[in-house]
C-alpha cells in the first residue's frame, strides 16, 4: 500500500505540471487582449506599454516558467513564512491583472464563502443520501423506493440553475422567507445574527444538497442491492443473525466501499458545479471570482483558479484510489 | 437479428418511465421541428404594445420585455438547444468510439490514449469551457458570423470535452470482444484489422454507445443551458432555452412566472432523456433481461 501511494504521488507531480502547461497554452494561444476593454482613446504606444507592464513582452516559455516559480515556489514559501511568523520578504507573486493584488490573497478571501455553502451542502447531501439509499434498496419496489428513485431522477435531471431560480420565486419573491442575495459582509456574533446567516444559507445549500443527494443515493441503492443478493447475506440469515445486524454490519460495510470512493470523487465536481449556484444566489465565492476574471480577461487569476480546480480533481482521484485499497482488503495494488 | 430487436423493444416497453419519456421527447422534437411553421409569429418581432404581457389569446405564454412572443421564442430556442445537444453528442460519440476502439484493439495505442483520457478527466471542465468560450468567441464570430460561429464553438467544445466516458466503456467492451472465438476465427482466416473492426467489433459495442448517446444528449443540454445561463452562451437576441431562462431571471421580482417555461422545458427534456437512457440500459443489457 505504501509503495503504491508513493508511486501515485510521484506520478501526480508530472500530471499536474502537464495540466498547468495545457491550461497556460490554452489561455495564451487564445485570441484575447487584456487591453481590449480599456478606452479607445488610449494611444497604441501606451497600450503596448500596458501590455509590457503586465509581463506580456516576454516569450511564452519564460512566462510559463515564471508562473510556475511564482505559484509552486514563492507562494508556498510565503505560507511557510507566515506560519513561522518570520516577517515577509519580497517575492514575486502571481498578480491579478484586474486588481493588481496577489491572486492567492483573492482566493483566500473568497474561500470561506465557498467552503461554507458548498461544503455544508455536500455534507448534508451525503447524510440524506445514505439512509435513503439503504431504505430504498432494502425495501426494493416499495412505495418508498418508487418515490425515492423518482425524486432522485428528478433531482439530477433538473439543473441547479432552475431549482435555484424556482426556490427564489417561491420562497423569496412569493413568501419572503429567505433573502435571495447572499450577504458576505454579515458577521455571526450572537444567536439572532446566526439565524440571519442560517436563513441566507438555506436556499443555496438546499439546491446543492438536493443535487448531490440525488446522485449519491442512486449509487448507494444499487450498491446495497448488489450486496443484498450475495451468498454471504443468505449465510448470515441462515445462521439466525438479527436482520438489523445483517443489514447494518454485513451489508452496509461492504456497500459503503464504492460509495465512499464516489463521495471522494465528487468533491472537486462540487466546486465546479458551485459556480452556477454561486452565480444564482450572488455568493461571492471562488466560482464568482472565476466568472469575473473570465469576463475581465484576467488571465493570471483564471490560470491559477483553473489549475487549483484541476489539482483538486487529481488529489481526490488519488484519495479515492487509496481509500478503495484501504477499505477493500481484496484489492492489492502492490502485487503485479 | 429481428427477433433480438423485438426482444429489446418488448423489454423497453415494460419500463413505464422510459415509454413516457420517449413520448415526451417525440412531442418536444415535433414541437421544435414543426412548431415554428404552425405558430408563425416571428420570434424576433418586437411589438412594444404587448410588452410584459401575461398569458393571453394572442400570446399563449405571454410576451417579454420587448413584446416578443414567448411561445415563438421557446420553439425557436428549443430548436437551437436540441441542435447544439445533438451535434455535441454526435461529436462526443464519434470521438469516444474511435478512441475507445483504437485503444482497445491496438495494444500499442492503449497506453497513450488512456493517459490522454485520464488527462481529460482530470481537467476542470466547466471552468475550462467558460474560458475557451470567452476567449475564442470573438474570433469565431468574426469568421462564421455571430450565430453560426457560436453554434460551432459551443457544440464542438462540449463534444470535445465529453467523450471520455464513452471511450472507456467502449475500450472495455472491445477488450472483451476481441478475444471471443468469432473474432479470433475471422482474424485467423486473414481478415484485415479494418474489416474485423467494422464487421465484428463495432456491431458488438453498439449498445453501450447507444446508452451513452442517450445520456450524453441530456448532459449536453444541461451544459449548453448552463453556459447560456452564465452569460457565455449565445448572443442575447438569439433565443435558446438557457438564454431565455437567464434573461427572465433579471425580472424575477416583477414577473416570476417567466422563468417557468424555459426551465420546465429544459428539465422535462432532460428528465425524459434520463428515463429513456435507463430504459435502454435495461433493454440492451442482456444480464438484466428476464
Amino acid at each position: 500500500m505504501g509503495t503504491y501511494t508513493l508511486r501515485r504521488l510521484l506520478f501526480a507531480v508530472p500530471t499536474l505540471l502537464f495540466i498547468s502547461l495545457v491550461i497556460f497554452l490554452l489561455l495564451d494561444l487564445a485570441p484575447s487582449d487584456p487591453t481590449a476593454n480599456l478606452p479607445l482613446t488610449i494611444p497604441p504606444e501606451v497600450r503596448q506599454k500596458i501590455r509590457e507592464s503586465l509581463g506580456l513582452g516576454e516569450p511564452i516559455h519564460i512566462r510559463y516558467l515564471l508562473w510556475c516559480k511564482q505559484f509552486f515556489i514563492n507562494e508556498p514559501l510565503n505560507v511557510v513564512e507566515a506560519l513561522l511568523g518570520a516577517g515577509d520578504s519580497e517575492r514575486l507573486r502571481v498578480l491579478s491583472w484586474q486588481t493588481r493584488s496577489p491572486v492567492v490573497d483573492l482566493i483566500v478571501e473568497r474561500l470561506p464563502q465557498t467552503l461554507w455553502v458548498v461544503g455544508l451542502s455536500y455534507v448534508i447531501g451525503v447524510l440524506i443520501a445514505i439512509p435513503i439509499g439503504i431504505i430504498s434498496a432494502y425495501r426494493q419496489y416499495s412505495w418508498f423506493d418508487q418515490i425515492g428513485t423518482f425524486v432522485s431522477t428528478v433531482g439530477f435531471s433538473v439543473p441547479t440553475f432552475f431549482t435555484g431560480v424556482l426556490l427564489i420565486v417561491v420562497f423569496s419573491v412569493g413568501l419572503g422567507w429567505f433573502p435571495s442575495i447572499y450577504d458576505t459582509t454579515h458577521r455571526v456574533t450572537d444567536w439572532s445574527s446566526f439565524l440571519v446567516q442560517a436563513r441566507q444559507m438555506a436556499m443555496p445549500v438546499f439546491v446543492l444538497a438536493l443535487y448531490n443527494a440525488a446522485q449519491i443515493s442512486r449509487f448507494m441503492r444499487s450498491s446495497m442491492l448488489e450486496n443484498l443478493n450475495q451468498d454471504y447475506v443468505r449465510t448470515a440469515r441462515g445462521k439466525g443473525f438479527h436482520e438489523r445486524r445483517i443489514l447494518f454490519v454485513h451489508v452496509l460495510r461492504n456497500s459503503m466501499i464504492p460509495v465512499v470512493t464516489i463521495i471522494a470523487l465528487g468533491v472537486p465536481q462540487v466546486f465546479g458545479g458551485a459556480i452556477i449556484t454561486e452565480q444564482i444566489f450572488k455568493v461571492n465565492g471562488l466560482g464568482q471570482l472565476l466568472i469575473v476574471a473570465i469576463q475581465g480577461g484576467d488571465l493570471p487569476t483564471v490560470q491559477t483558479l483553473t489549475f487549483i480546480f484541476a489539482g483538486l480533481i487529481v488529489t481526490f482521484n488519488l484519495v479515492a484510489d487509496i481509500l478503495y485499497g484501504v477499505l477493500d482488503p481484496t484489492i492489492r495494488y502492490d502485487q503485479r | 437479428m429481428t427477433s433480438a430487436r423485438r426482444g429489446t423493444w418488448a423489454q423497453f416497453r415494460t419500463h413505464r418511465g422510459a415509454v413516457i419519456g420517449a413520448g415526451i421527447l417525440l412531442i418536444a422534437a415535433f414541437a421544435v421541428l414543426f412548431g415554428p411553421h404552425l405558430w408563425s409569429i416571428d420570434p424576433h418581432l418586437i411589438d412594444i404594445r404587448a410588452r410584459n404581457q401575461g398569458i393571453s389569446f394572442a400570446h399563449p405564454l405571454g410576451a417579454d420585455r420587448l413584446g416578443r412572443d414567448t411561445l415563438a421564442r421557446m420553439l425557436a430556442g428549443g430548436r437551437v438547444s436540441l441542435a447544439v445537444a445533438g451535434a455535441a453528442m454526435g461529436l462526443a460519440l464519434s470521438l469516444g468510439a474511435v478512441i475507445g476502439v483504437a485503444s482497445g484493439y491496438f495494444r500499442r495505442l492503449d497506453g497513450p490514449l488512456m493517459r490522454l483520457t485520464d488527462l481529460f478527466l482530470a481537467l476542470p471542465l466547466l471552468p475550462l469551457l467558460l474560458v475557451i468560450i470567452a476567449l475564442f468567441r470573438d474570433a469565431l464570430r468574426a469568421a462564421f458570423g455571430p450565430e453560426t460561429g457560436i453554434f460551432i464553438l459551443i457544440a464542438s467544445v462540449i463534444g470535445a470535452t465529453s467523450w471520455m466516458k464513452t471511450a472507456r466503456i467502449v475500450r472495455g467492451e472491445v477488450l472483451a470482444l476481441k478475444e471471443r472465438e468469432f473474432v479470433l476465427a475471422s482474424g485467423a482466416l486473414g481478415a484485415p484489422a479494418g474489416r474485423l473492426i467494422f464487421r465484428h467489433i463495432l456491431p458488438g459495442v453498439i449498445s453501450p454507445i447507444m446508452i451513452s448517446a442517450a445520456l450524453g444528449v441530456g448532459d449536453a443540454i444541461i451544459t449548453e443551458s448552463a453556459l447560456s445561463f452564465l452569460g457565455l452562451g449565445f448572443p442575447p437576441d438569439f433565443p435558446t432555452w438557457g438564454r431565455l431562462l437567464y434573461d427572465s431571471t433579471d425580472y424575477l421580482q416583477q414577473y416570476p412566472g417567466r422563468v417557468l417555461w424555459p426551465g420546465l422545458a429544459i428539465s422535462l427534456t432532460v428528465l425524459s432523456i434520463n428515463y429513456v437512457g435507463d430504459g435502454l440500459r435495461d433493454a440492451l443489457d442482456p444480464r438484466t433481461r428476464g
